[in-house]
C-alpha cells in the first residue's frame, strides 16, 4: 500500500471507485423517490419497485400541485417560501442592526444585551415547546405568517458573524466618517453595509436552507391545513389508519420539498460553504 | 476586544438593539421562564388551576421507567447517529483528498444531500424499508429476513439511525475534507517515502492532526441528534413501537403537545435545558482552544 500518496494509478483508481459506491449509496433514496414519483400507484403497491423512472411524471405531479392530499402543494409552496425569507431576511436585519449597536457603541446594558442573545443559543424551541406554544397562541398568532417567522428571527449567531466581520473593519475608515460628519447610520448604510455583501449572502443561502427546513415549529402553530409548509406537511398527507399512502403523489411531493434548498446548495456552492463554516466559528 | 471608535449617543444604539432583545425576550426568556415556573405544579385537566407540586413533577420523571428508557434510548441513538455518519463522511472524505481530477464534481454530488430537511429524509427512508411496499424490505424478504420496522423495535431504532445519518453525511464530509486539506502534504509524503503503508500513516499522522475536526464534529453532531432529528423521528415511528425510538425531545413533544401532561413536560423541558447548557459550554470550550491555537 506505500506509495498511494503519490498519487500513482492503483490508489487513484481506488478512490474514484469508492467515491462512486459511496454516491451511490447516499443517492440512492433520492433515486427511488423519483422513480416513485414517475410511475402509478399500482406498480408501488405490487413490489418490487421498478428501477427505471416510469411515464407518469407530469400526472403525479400535476395531482400533487393542483389538487395534493389535504391541500394543493403549490399552497405549501408558497408558505414556505414566504417563511423561509421572512426567517432569513429577519434575522439578517436584526442581527446587523444589534451588531452595529454593540460595536459602534458605548450604552447602558450594552454588556447584559450581549449576553442575553448570546444565552438564546441554550434555548432552542425543542426545550420550550408547550410555553413558546402558549405566547403564540396568547398573541393570536396561530396560522399566521408572523407566528412562523417571528419567533424564530433572533439570531446569536448571525449576531456574532456580524459582530466579528464588523471587528475587523479598520477603524480609520470610521474616523473618516465621522471626520467628514457622517451620521451613523450614514455609515452603517454606505460603508458597513456594502462592506459586508459577501457575508450577508453566505448567511442568506444557510438561513434560507434553515427556514425552508423547520419541522416542529410550523407543526405546532400551524393547525390549518392552508398554513402548511410543505416540510411539515408532507406528514400529513399519509392517511392516519392503515390505509395505503398515495405514494407517487407523497414522493413528487417529498422532491418538490427538496428541490429549492437543493438548487441554492449546488448553485451557489461556494456561498452556501462559506455560510456553514462561518457560522460554526 | 473592543473597538477604539465609536460613535456617541446611546439612543439609537439602544433602538438598533431593540428588535433582536425582545424577540429574545418575548420568544426565549419568558417561554424558558414559563417552563421552569410550570415544572413546580400540576395543572388540573380543564388549565382552571394548578397545583403546587415543588419537585414533585422531576421526582415523578425520574421514577418514571419511560423517562429513564428515553435517556438510554437518545444515548444510544445520538452516539449511533455520530459515528455512522462521521464514520461513513470520514471515509468518503479520506478518499476525495486523494483525488485532483473530478474532486470539485464529487463534492458536489456529496454536499446536496444537506438541503434535504430531516422530515423530508424520514419520509425516503420509510418508502425503502416500509414494510409492505419497500423496496429494501422486499429484497430482505427476498433473501429470508422479514423486516418489520413498524413491530420490531431494534429494526425502528436502525432505521431513524439510518436516516437522520444519511442527513448529516454532507455537513461532516465537507469539514473533514476542509480538515484533511489543511494538513501539509510534505508530512503525509515524508512518511509514504519512509515506507509507511496508508492505514499507518492515517494513524499516527492524519487522525491526531485532524482531531480538532473530529472533536468539533462530536459535539455538533450530539447536538444534531438531540435536537434536529425530531422530524425523522417522528415521519417514521413517532416513538413507537412501545417507545423505542422515544427520544427526549421526542417525549417532551408527546408527553406535553399531545398527552396534555403539562407538569412532566415542563419538568423534561428544564432537564433538557441543563442538556444543551452543558453541550453548549462544551462547544465553547473547543471554540476557545481553537482561537488560542
Amino acid at each position: 500500500m506505500a506509495g498511494m500518496v503519490e498519487r500513482n494509478g492503483a490508489g487513484t483508481i481506488i478512490s474514484h471507485v469508492g467515491l462512486i459506491f459511496g454516491i451511490a449509496i447516499v443517492c440512492f433514496p433520492i433515486y427511488l423517490a423519483i422513480v416513485a414519483s414517475t410511475v402509478e400507484q399500482k406498480d408501488i403497491v405490487s413490489p418490487p419497485l421498478p428501477l427505471l423512472p416510469g411515464g407518469h411524471f407530469i400526472e403525479n405531479y400535476k395531482k400533487a400541485l393542483l389538487s395534493g392530499v389535504n391541500i394543493p402543494v403549490w399552497r405549501m409552496l408558497v408558505n414556505s417560501t414566504i417563511m423561509a425569507m421572512g426567517i432569513a431576511i429577519g434575522k439578517i436585519v436584526i442581527s446587523l442592526l444589534s451588531a452595529f449597536a454593540i460595536v459602534y457603541f458605548r450604552f447602558p446594558l450594552r454588556t447584559f444585551f450581549f449576553w442575553m442573545i448570546f444565552l438564546t443559543l441554550m434555548l432552542p424551541v425543542e426545550v420550550r415547546i408547550v410555553p413558546t406554544f402558549e405566547v403564540i397562541a396568547n398573541f393570536g398568532m396561530l396560522n399566521s405568517y408572523t407566528g412562523l417567522i417571528l419567533p424564530l428571527i433572533a439570531s446569536a449567531t448571525a449576531t456574532f458573524l456580524f459582530r466579528q466581520f464588523f471587528m475587523t473593519v479598520p477603524d480609520e475608515i470610521a474616523e473618516a466618517a465621522r471626520v467628514d460628519g457622517a451620521k451613523p447610520m450614514r455609515f452603517f448604510f454606505d460603508i458597513l453595509l456594502p462592506m459586508s455583501r459577501t457575508n450577508i449572502a453566505a448567511l442568506f443561502v444557510i438561513l434560507f436552507i434553515y427556514g425552508w427546513n423547520q419541522y416542529l415549529w410550523p407543526l405546532l402553530i400551524t393547525t390549518d391545513p392552508e398554513m402548511n409548509t410543505i416540510v411539515m406537511g408532507i406528514k400529513q398527507m399519509f392517511p392516519s389508519g392503515d390505509d395505503l399512502a398515495d405514494w407517487p403523489v407523497i414522493m413528487a411531493t417529498a422532491l418538490l420539498a427538496m428541490l429549492p434548498p437543493v438548487l441554492v446548495v449546488v448553485f451557489m456552492q461556494n456561498l452556501f460553504i462559506k455560510g456553514l463554516v462561518d457560522a460554526e466559528k | 476586544m473592543e473597538k477604539r471608535v465609536t460613535f456617541k449617543g446611546w439612543l439609537l444604539p439602544l433602538l438598533l438593539i431593540t428588535p433582536q432583545v425582545v424577540v429574545t425576550a418575548v420568544f426565549f426568556f419568558w417561554p424558558a421562564g414559563q417552563a421552569i415556573y410550570q415544572s413546580a405544579f400540576i395543572p388540573d385537566p380543564f388549565g382552571l388551576k394548578s397545583q403546587f407540586v415543588g419537585w414533585g413533577n422531576f421526582q415523578f420523571i425520574f421514577t418514571d421507567p419511560y423517562y429513564l428508557a428515553s435517556f438510554k434510548t437518545t444515548a444510544i441513538f445520538s452516539l449511533s447517529v455520530t459515528i455512522v455518519s462521521m464514520g461513513v463522511a470520514l471515509w468518503l472524505a479520506l478518499m476525495a483528498d486523494r483525488i485532483i481530477k473530478g474532486a470539485a464534481t464529487y463534492r458536489t454530488l456529496l454536499i446536496w444531500p444537506y438541503a434535504v430537511a430531516p422530515a423530508i429524509a424520514g419520509v425516503l427512508w420509510l418508502f425503502m424499508f416500509n414494510p409492505r411496499i419497500g423496496v429494501v424490505s422486499w429484497y430482505l424478504d427476498k433473501i429470508g429476513y422479514d423486516w418489520n420496522h413498524v413491530l420490531n423495535s431494534n429494526e425502528a431504532m436502525l432505521l431513524v439511525v439510518l436516516a437522520s445519518a444519511w442527513s448529516r453525511i454532507s455537513y461532516n464530509f465537507l469539514f473533514f475534507l476542509a480538515g484533511l486539506q489543511s494538513i501539509p502534504k510534505s508530512l503525509v509524503e515524508a512518511a509514504a517515502m519512509d515506507g509507511a503503508g496508508f492505514w499507518y500513516r492515517f494513524r499516527t499522522i492524519v487522525f491526531p492532526l485532524l482531531s480538532p475536526t473530529t472533536f468539533f464534529l462530536l459535539v455538533v453532531n450530539i447536538v444534531y441528534a438531540f435536537f434536529e432529528t425530531f422530524g425523522v423521528i417522528h415521519t417514521i415511528t413517532a416513538g413507537g413501537p412501545q417507545q423505542a425510538t422515544n427520544i427526549m425531545v421526542y417525549k417532551v413533544y408527546s408527553d406535553g403537545f399531545v398527552g396534555q401532561d403539562l407538569g412532566s413536560s415542563a419538568a423534561q423541558s428544564v432537564v433538557l435545558l441543563f442538556v444543551v447548557g452543558l453541550l453548549t459550554i462544551l462547544q465553547f470550550r473547543y471554540i476557545e482552544k481553537k482561537v488560542h491555537y
